[in-house]
């Protein structure tokens, strides 16, 4: 299987007053096509800030990032953006939708900055694929959490993207609620072949990932490989 | 909040520096007053003063100065330029109160002693005429002794119609002053010994009105100039008012913005046991404090303001306007503005009152905005528009006018509102789907949550608006001017021709190869009864109103049949009598002159010519086209009755370019000093003169507007400045290249500016339509191209104010505002 992200040794550190502080500290992994990793860890612990920087929304202090064939710390942020663009999908928290526009226009926004044209059909395929297919003229007000969570999912993947980012996907979401994202999200991750770097406190969230990263004040403290049958525990 | 405090401040900046700028000009007509006439008394006749008149000036005493004003061709040797002017000569004495102030200032009391003149700035400046270069009128040179700035009775923007040129009453060519010629006599008067001018006024009044002169005093003029100043007052206030409404807007928008922020800090208060009205009560007082200091930094920025006041409307001020400190305005400015203020501050912040502390728990219920409205709600309206009228009550000079403002204002913004929102609404609608992302994107961005698109758009468009309409008048007269001189039309007219010298002046028209197109006889004559009862005796009875048309001059001709300018409407025209006709003379009567005199055909209308009673029958109405450039008249005599009166011609003719008709008028004028000319180059340039000083005023007024809609602007654009970023970082984060996140954002201001454009336009068009139908009675003229470069002024300041705005915002990093919420 071909490497979609290759984190080395990256570090992260900002300043505090006189201090330094460190938020990573020499974290390693890779991910290849179609896996899926949970990260985990305590409040504080730079669980988002991997993830940013996995993704290519900041710099690291030192150590590189390879997405996608990239190393993204070379790269200036319209070619960062670019590889964003062709690559990669975010799934937020608080859903991020643009107010402004339905839900059918929000899920065409990353095909349309790629310069892809005629997309609403396939956006409507993509809605109708997390289960809105009569939500497409709704503004995201007009939607329940759970719903604008979904229309999230589809703007995720109308890119096809090789790797998904999604920061505590369900976490302003009810328990059957998220177990329905959860759902949907792996059965896009089997059909699209699509890696997903999952950012959560949800213990039952985090068990569905083949690969478990656990961090402590920026540091991995266990990189836990859950197969089907039998789990393998590596330390990092 | 800073987008309350700047509204607040550009409306009390506004209503501030207007009500201190009236206090001070009311001040120095107050102080001025005797510099406004020049002199105690003055009488004024179309005619030299009769022997009886004479007697009365001779016996009334006190230091007299006697000044005769006519129309002449003023010629500058020097370049051969000619220009119709309007030639004052004064006798020593005048003014004796205020000054000629000229430059060099000495020039303005020696011009009076030898063969001196006073020219207009505008006319040197225009002719690149100096001090001690010469000028011609009639046969007379005079030296040019100084440069006319400013004159008692005389404002810069009335030298405009006419430039004057003052000389020695002794200097004058008396030959101008023919028999038929326009000219004013007037003599001036300063009673040392204190005498009451009003009441000598009133005891001679029959009998200077039974000799057709008219009187004026200090109190008159000053009565005369308090009316015309109210109306400028009156203009004034109204764009206070505009001003602080638009304000006043603003502050409503801005509250609303600045409560939906703190919803969730209401709800919490709530939770812990806050009652509804004392939360209420916190925005309030917190509402107000910040009212304050818009009201303290308005004020004194009006303050400022009230210094550029003068020079902008000097031109139409008959005194030197002082800037001082007008208390009272900045109390009454500051008071309003407070006032109006919280008023507008009240509805948005009643929503403060409704807030349920269950939103703590569930912000989707801040979106519940269905509810009924409450009596508070309907009870804070009802005030706020008993506010409004109140406000524009206490600013008009009348009651009655306050509240047609007020009526005007709701009217204007009703309109401005509907126009605006329906725009707003087709825009949101009909964007086509299959635009470029960044296009929708752009536009969508309009409707963002607590957007201000729509107060913005009103600020912006009334201020287009105002502009646009302006333009459109001015474009729409000018027009018609130059289509009544298009094809063959006369574009030239010579006039106080004497009988003797039209075969000359046509001699001259054909050396240039200019067409005689007509030549018309005039003769200057006065009605002396209608209907067998004198003017006279209609004067002394009281319960009849005289009006102009019984007491003016009439220049009637005589001529076989109608012009193609006329038509006859009732009766016939007789085209000739004979010499030795007997009873009364058939002439014709124009329609409109006819209404007023309460003439109709068979009516008899005694006429005194220069001396002599003609009497006459009416025996036809006409109608007159008097856009025409060509002569028309009241009253049309037939041939064989006038034809020995003393009468001057009138020559109509067209000179291919302005060069042919400048060289002939300059041949004209040496010929024939005593003949004056005008041409439409110069009436376009009088009017085109005149226009850009008001709209320079009226340009002004709709700076308060641009300006409140621009900080509006600003204030909006800073206000969603972390939304802007979230939006920006959001889009980054999925692949927008900084080029389209920029391209959005002016997508946005353009829409914006283009909105607001159109919202100007749409009423402007209405408006300009209007004038120029109803009012000026002109073809409508939509000049595309300036309205374009005012689009993309517009167009342009809105791109620009939300970029200095937006700056800082792409530079964001993505993961800075993600961990915002983390």
């Amino acid at each position: 299987m071909s490497s979609v992200l290759s984190v080395k040794n990256l570090t992260k550190t900002f300043p505090s007053g006189d201090r330094t502080i460190t938020v990573l500290d020499n974290v390693s992994f890779d991910l290849s096509a179609g896996d899926t990793c949970a990260i985990v860890g305590p409040s504080g612990s730079g669980k988002t800030t991997l993830l940013g920087l996995s993704a290519g929304l900041d710099n690291p202090t030192s150590g590189s990032v390879m997405l996608c064939g990239y190393a993204i710390d070379s790269l200036s942020e319209d070619e960062r953006a670019a590889v964003r663009s062709e690559h990669v999908g975010f799934i937020f928290q608080t859903f991020r939708l643009i107010p402004t526009l339905t839900a059918l226009e929000n899920v065409m926004v990353p095909a349309e900055l790629r310069g892809r044209s005629h997309v609403g059909d396939e956006a409507r395929e993509m809605l109708a694929s997390v289960g809105l297919a009569d939500r497409t003229h709704h503004y995201p007000a007009q939607l329940s959490g759970g719903e604008q969570q979904r229309v999230g999912i589809a703007r995720a993947f109308i890119n096809r993207p090789d790797i998904l980012f999604a920061d505590e996907p369900t976490g302003n979401l009810d328990a059957d609620t998220g177990s329905s994202i959860e759902d949907l999200l792996f059965k896009l991750n089997a059909t699209a072949g699509t890696a997903l770097v999952i950012v959560t406190h949800n213990p039952s969230l985090a068990r569905r990932a083949n690969r478990i990263l656990k961090l402590r004040r920026g540091a991995i403290e266990l990189d836990e490989l859950q197969q089907a049958a039998s789990h393998v525990s590596q330390s990092a | 909040m800073l987008l309350y405090i700047s509204s607040m401040i550009v409306g009390v900046a506004a209503l501030v520096s207007i009500n201190s700028f009236g206090d001070n000009l009311r001040q120095a007509i107050d102080a001025q007053a005797e510099t406004l006439l020049g002199a105690d008394l003055s009488f004024e006749g179309r005619t030299p003063f009769s022997d009886v008149i004479e007697a009365v000036i001779d016996s009334l005493g006190g230091e007299q100065s006697r000044r005769t004003s006519f129309a002449s061709m003023a010629y500058f040797p020097a370049t051969g330029d000619v220009r119709l002017s309007t030639i004052r000569g004064h006798e020593p004495g005048f003014p004796y109160y205020g000054e000629i102030e000229t430059d060099p200032p000495e020039a303005g009391r020696s011009y009076i002693t030898g063969r001196n003149a006073l020219v207009d700035g505008t006319l040197m400046h225009q002719f690149n005429v100096s001090v001690g270069d010469s000028v011609r009128i009639g046969t007379v040179m005079y030296r040019v002794a100084g440069r006319l700035i400013q004159t008692p009775r005389e404002t810069a923007a009335v030298m405009l119609f006419s430039p004057r040129i003052y000389v020695p009453l002794a200097e004058l060519d008396k030959s101008l002053l023919q028999r038929g010629s326009r000219a004013e006599y007037e003599v001036y008067f300063r009673f040392r010994d204190g005498r009451d001018a009003d009441a000598i006024v009133d005891e001679l009044k029959p009998l200077l009105r039974a000799h057709n002169v008219r009187t004026d005093t200090v109190k008159e003029e000053k009565e005369g100039w308090d009316r015309s100043l109210s109306n400028l007052y009156r203009f004034l206030s109204l764009v206070g008012f505009m001003a602080l409404i638009l304000g006043s807007l603003g502050v409503a928008s801005s509250i609303h913005v600045y409560i939906r922020q703190r919803i969730q800090t209401v709800a919490i208060l709530r939770c812990f046991g806050a009652k509804a009205w004392s939360t209420f009560h916190i925005y309030l007082f917190q509402a107000i404090g910040m009212g304050l200091v818009g009201v303290t930094i308005g004020s004194a920025l009006g303050f400022g303001i009230q210094a550029l006041i003068p020079i902008v409307l000097g031109d139409f001020l008959p005194v030197d306007v002082a800037f001082s400190v007008s208390w009272s305005a900045i109390w009454l400015g500051a008071g309003i503005g407070m006032g109006v203020t919280i008023l507008f501050a009240l509805l948005p912040l009643l929503s403060v009152k409704d807030v349920s502390p269950l939103i703590a728990f569930r912000s989707e219920l801040e979106t519940d905005t269905h509810r009924p409205r409450s009596l508070f709600w309907w009870l804070i309206n009802g005030i706020i528009a008993l506010g409004i009228i109140l406000f524009a009550v206490i600013q008009a000079p009348q009651p009655v006018v306050g509240v047609f403002y007020a009526l005007g204002l709701f009217v204007v913004f009703g309109v401005l509102w509907i126009v605006a929102r329906s725009m707003i609404i087709l825009l949101r609608r009909h964007t086509p789907r299959n635009f470029p992302y960044v296009w929708r994107q752009g536009i969508a961005n309009l409707y963002r949550p607590n957007n201000q698109t729509l107060i913005m758009t009103l600020a912006l468009g009334l201020g287009t608006f105002l502009i646009a309409t302006m333009l459109l008048a001015q474009q729409s007269l000018l027009k018609q001017i130059s289509l009544v001189t298009d094809g063959d039309r006369p574009n030239l007219v010579f006039f106080d021709i004497q009988p003797d010298q039209v075969d000359g002046i046509s001699r001259t028209l054909a050396e240039y190869d200019m067409p005689l197109i007509d030549s018309v006889p005039i003769v200057s004559m006065r009605i002396t009864a209608l209907n067998g009862e004198t003017i006279e005796s209609m004067r002394a009875d009281s319960t009849r109103r005289l009006t102009w048309a019984h007491s003016r001059e009439y220049r009637s001709t005589y001529r076989h049949g109608l012009t193609d300018s006329e038509e006859l409407i009732e009766g016939v025209i007789v085209e000739a009598v004979s010499t030795n006709h007997e009873g009364l003379i058939p002439i014709t009567v124009e329609s409109d002159v006819a209404e007023t005199l309460d003439l109709a055909v068979g009516d008899s209308v005694e006429f005194n010519v220069q001396g002599i009673a003609v009497r006459t029958e009416i025996s036809g109405i006409r109608t007159v086209d008097w856009q025409r450039m060509q002569a028309n008249f009241f009253f049309v005599f037939p041939s064989g009755v006038l034809e020995e009166a003393p009468q001057f011609n009138v020559v109509l003719t067209r000179a291919s370019s302005e060069k042919i008709a400048a060289e002939v008028q300059s041949s004209v004028v040496q010929h024939f000093p005593n003949v004056s000319s005008i041409d439409i180059s110069l009436v376009m340039n009088v009017f085109d003169a005149i226009f850009r000083r008001i709209a320079f005023v009226i340009q002004f007024m709709a700076l308060f507007s641009i300006i409140a809609g621009l900080l509006v602007l600003s204030a909006a654009v800073f206000i969603s400045r972390f939304q802007r970023m979230e939006e920006s970082v959001l889009l980054k984060t999925l692949g927008a290249s900084r080029s389209q996140i920029l391209r959005i954002m002016l997508v946005e201001y353009s829409t914006l500016g283009l909105l607001a454009a159109s919202t100007g336009l749409v009423l402007a068009i209405g408006a300009g339509w209007g004038l120029a139908n109803f009012v000026f009675e002109v073809d409508f003229v939509l000049p595309v191209q300036y309205l374009l470069y005012l689009v993309l002024a517009e167009l342009t300041l809105t791109i620009v104010v939300g970029f200095v705005n937006s700056r800082g915002v792409y530079e964001r990093q993505p993961l800075e505002v993600l961990r915002s919420e983390v």
